[in-house]
């Protein structure tokens, strides 16, 4: 326990009264100060380090709008579409509570993904950040959940067959598969229990394994320090009382840093709230506004767009796709042996390991291999930290034709993401094939092309200019 | 020919519940300036307690919600309300399903939200049903008589046919552009048999008000919506403003 301190006589009242509440609890005084005030931040944070506090924002967004959606929605499917209806017409600003919520688990996307790429460009899953980067994934993963659940909800149309087409899915894995959805659902269709597992997860269980990483994620960070767009260690730096010289303390500077962004964002955001709540039927879908019927499946189903670069991936997957992928596995195996630096014992077992793996690709429907994927999209994030070489964090002292590989990733995650919101089709199967391959090429072969090329000297100290 | 076209048009119909929006048809435009004209949201809402409201439900729409186009509750009471006398009821009907789907082949949709749903890339859900309720013609093949081009197969016959009249759809065998082979069946526009009590402007003009309505009906807060929004924008604006001056202030002296 910290020592017991005693203000002088006639001290300003204001000094007396956070002395009174510091002597008894001190662990909120010394979490400020760890975590705002003596937060030492580099200096040179650009454009790409707002996404951080913005989802933070959207996060409290989404709890607050949430807390009072609840107090209104009946997760029962005889009532939940009326009762949203309800919220929009005769809850005293329902429709606008309703809206902010919608629009604000497409904006949780939005910024999430412009924060992972962050990650991405300036290498800050390397060490010693790597929990900070998994604790982020695993915020991603549960997101995902979240927002899959939550448009249930609504049981429109896209609510009811996305949900049917997800969970069947996981029929799909073998043995276990049926039974597995049959738990997920409780029920042999999507249907009342469905819908109200599904609000349990996504009022409760969801948001607290959520809040939860988020708290590790932050903490994770606040131990190890942010990274910054030049890579560099700031720590490696300090001045003659321990602070780094190129560090700044976060408040004032980046909190007031973060207001200016935290305004634009939330100008944007009411651009779309306030004049284009639908988003053009990409945030609120249009067949959502036709009641759940498990009578009548509509012709196309498309997640929302968030889930669409995932979903293509999926349906990339066709058996044709698995020889292309079983000549990647032998491929994969033949270079280990050949290049790796390795015991024979070992060598036999990666060829063995491929050729189990070949065989069970020829066994199992490539039905399964789409989930396979398309989880192993998501899950192949976690070990980003391990694949990337690269002798330099950041881009910026990269070769530049690296620019240009993470410029085709972003492209191509893009595409993904347009074709998984069309239907199906020939030229659009081949290309969703051939951006899968890319973006596992991309992960994958990360620790033979990462360190390729000529690096330039990265510097001791940040570069700043002073605003 | 013709037949493999109906029937092509029929599976199109049967699916077209959910994407009546994707039946291949061009739509026309919404007269846009409607949707806030109070007259005309007036009218349509006369039209649609008049003509649809006998089997179409309103069910999350209240009367009283009315006087946001610029009714009293009188008037609502005495001009619009038929099946209910309490002003605070949401827009309900008698048909159960069980008739519905004996009279029609399935039962008619709640139009509270119809014009939200039947937006898609052929235009706003207002584009669609302005196109659909002015395509109606005479096809005795067809169980109720009628046909439509925006949703073919469509179960509803065409209940406005008083106002507009009937007539039929004239078709034209023409050589298909990209084989020469074959020929393509293309509507050519519509041939009117008997007249209506519109002339064919009133009663686009009378579709264009019941449109604007039931656009209108789909989000009650819309216009609300819209102007609040702007003063939002504005506050954000001015908000925005102050704090990239107020960072600019603190972050002056970090070199």
């Amino acid at each position: 326990m910290a020592d017991f301190k005693e203000l002088p006589a006639g001290a300003p009242v204001a000094q007396q009264v956070t002395n009174w509440f510091e002597n008894r609890f001190p662990t909120a005084f010394d979490a400020y100060r760890v975590h705002m005030s003596e937060y030492y931040a580099p200096k040179n944070f650009n454009f790409w380090y707002i996404f951080g506090s913005l989802a933070l924002l959207v996060l409290v967004i989404q709890i607050v709008t949430g807390i009072f959606l609840v107090m209104h929605y009946k997760p029962d499917a005889a009532l939940a579409f009326a009762s949203v209806e309800y919220i929009m017409r005769d809850v005293p600003w329902g429709w606008l509570v309703r809206y902010m919520h919608s629009t604000g688990a497409s904006a949780f996307f939005v910024v999430v993904y412009l924060h992972m790429f962050r990650g991405l460009l300036y290498g800050s899953y390397r060490k010693p950040r790597e929990l900070v980067w998994i604790f982020g994934c695993a915020i991603f993963l549960c997101l995902m959940g979240e927002a899959f659940m939550g448009y249930l909800l609504p049981w429109g149309q896209m609510s009811y067959w996305g949900a049917q087409v997800i969970v069947n899915l996981f029929a799909a894995i073998p043995f276990v598969g049926p039974d597995l959805a049959l738990l997920i659902r409780g029920d042999y269709v999507v249907s009342d229990a469905t819908l109200n597992r599904f609000f349990s997860f996504h009022v409760i269980a969801v948001p607290l394994v959520l809040l939860g990483l988020v708290v590790a994620h932050l903490l994770a960070l606040h131990d190890v320090g942010s990274n910054n767009p030049d890579g560099v260690e700031i720590k490696a730096k300090k001045d003659a009382n321990g602070k780094p010289l190129d560090g700044i303390p976060f408040h004032p500077y980046y909190t007031v840093h973060d207001i200016f962004g935290v305004g634009v964002f939330l100008f944007v955001f009411s651009l779309i709230i306030f004049f284009a709540p639908e988003f053009g039927g990409y945030f609120l879908e249009y067949n959502n506004f036709i009641p759940a019927d498990p009578l009548k499946t509509p012709l196309h189903i498309a997640p929302v767009w968030y889930f669409t670069p995932y979903y293509s991936m999926l349906r990339a997957i066709t058996s044709e796709m698995m020889y292309a992928l079983i000549a990647c596995v032998l491929a994969g195996a033949v270079l280990g042996v050949l290049k790796a630096k390795v015991g024979a014992l070992i060598k036999g077992a990666i060829l063995v390991g491929a050729l189990v793996i070949v065989a069970l690709m020829l066994a199992i429907d490539a039905k399964f291999w789409g989930v396979v994927v398309m989880g192993g999209a998501v899950v192949i994030l976690f070990f980003l930290p391990w694949l990337d070489f690269s002798p330099v964090k950041s881009i910026r002292y990269r070769p530049s034709w690296h620019k240009y590989v993470y410029g085709i990733f972003v492209i191509n995650f893009l595409i993904l993401g347009y074709l998984g919101v069309q239907p199906p089709s020939p030229i659009g199967e081949r290309v969703s094939q051939v951006g899968t391959l890319f973006y596992f090429g991309f992960f994958l072969l990360m620790p033979w092309w990462s360190r390729l090329g000529e690096f330039k000297p990265v510097p001791d100290r940040v570069t700043f200019a002073a605003h | 020919m013709k037949k493999i076209l109906i029937s092509l048009l029929m599976a199109l119909g049967l699916s077209g519940g959910v994407l009546a929006s994707e039946g291949g048809f061009h739509w026309d435009k919404f007269p846009e300036e409607k949707a806030n004209d109070l007259p005309s949201l007036q009218n349509g809402a006369k039209l649609f307690v008049n003509y649809c409201l006998n089997c179409h439900a309103a069910s999350y729409m209240r009367y009283n919600r009315l006087r946001d186009i610029g009714l009293t509750e009188d008037q609502i009471k005495k001009n619009l309300m038929f099946a209910t006398d309490k002003v605070g009821e949401t827009m309900k009907v008698a048909l159960d399903a069980k008739q519905g789907k004996d009279w029609f082949g399935g039962v008619p949709p709640d139009l509270t939200v119809i014009a939200r749903s039947r937006a898609g890339s052929g235009g706003s859900g207002a584009d669609y049903l302005y196109t659909y309720l002015r395509t109606y013609y005479r096809d005795d093949t067809k169980a109720t008589g009628w046909d439509n081009l925006a949703f073919p197969g469509v179960g509803m016959p065409h209940v406005l046919w008083e106002l507009q009249g009937q007539r039929a759809a004239k078709y034209v065998e023409e050589k298909d552009a990209h084989n020469p082979a074959k020929t393509v069946h293309r509507f050519d526009g519509f041939e009117q048999l008997t007249p209506g009590k519109l002339s064919a402007r009133e009663y686009d003009a009378a579709v264009a008000d019941l449109v604007a309505y039931l656009q209108w009906m789909g989000e009650p807060a819309q216009g609300q919506r819209v102007r609040l929004g702007v003063w939002v924008l504005i506050f954000l604006g001015v908000f925005t403003l102050i704090a990239w001056r107020l960072n600019a202030a603190f972050w002056k002296d970090v070199k």
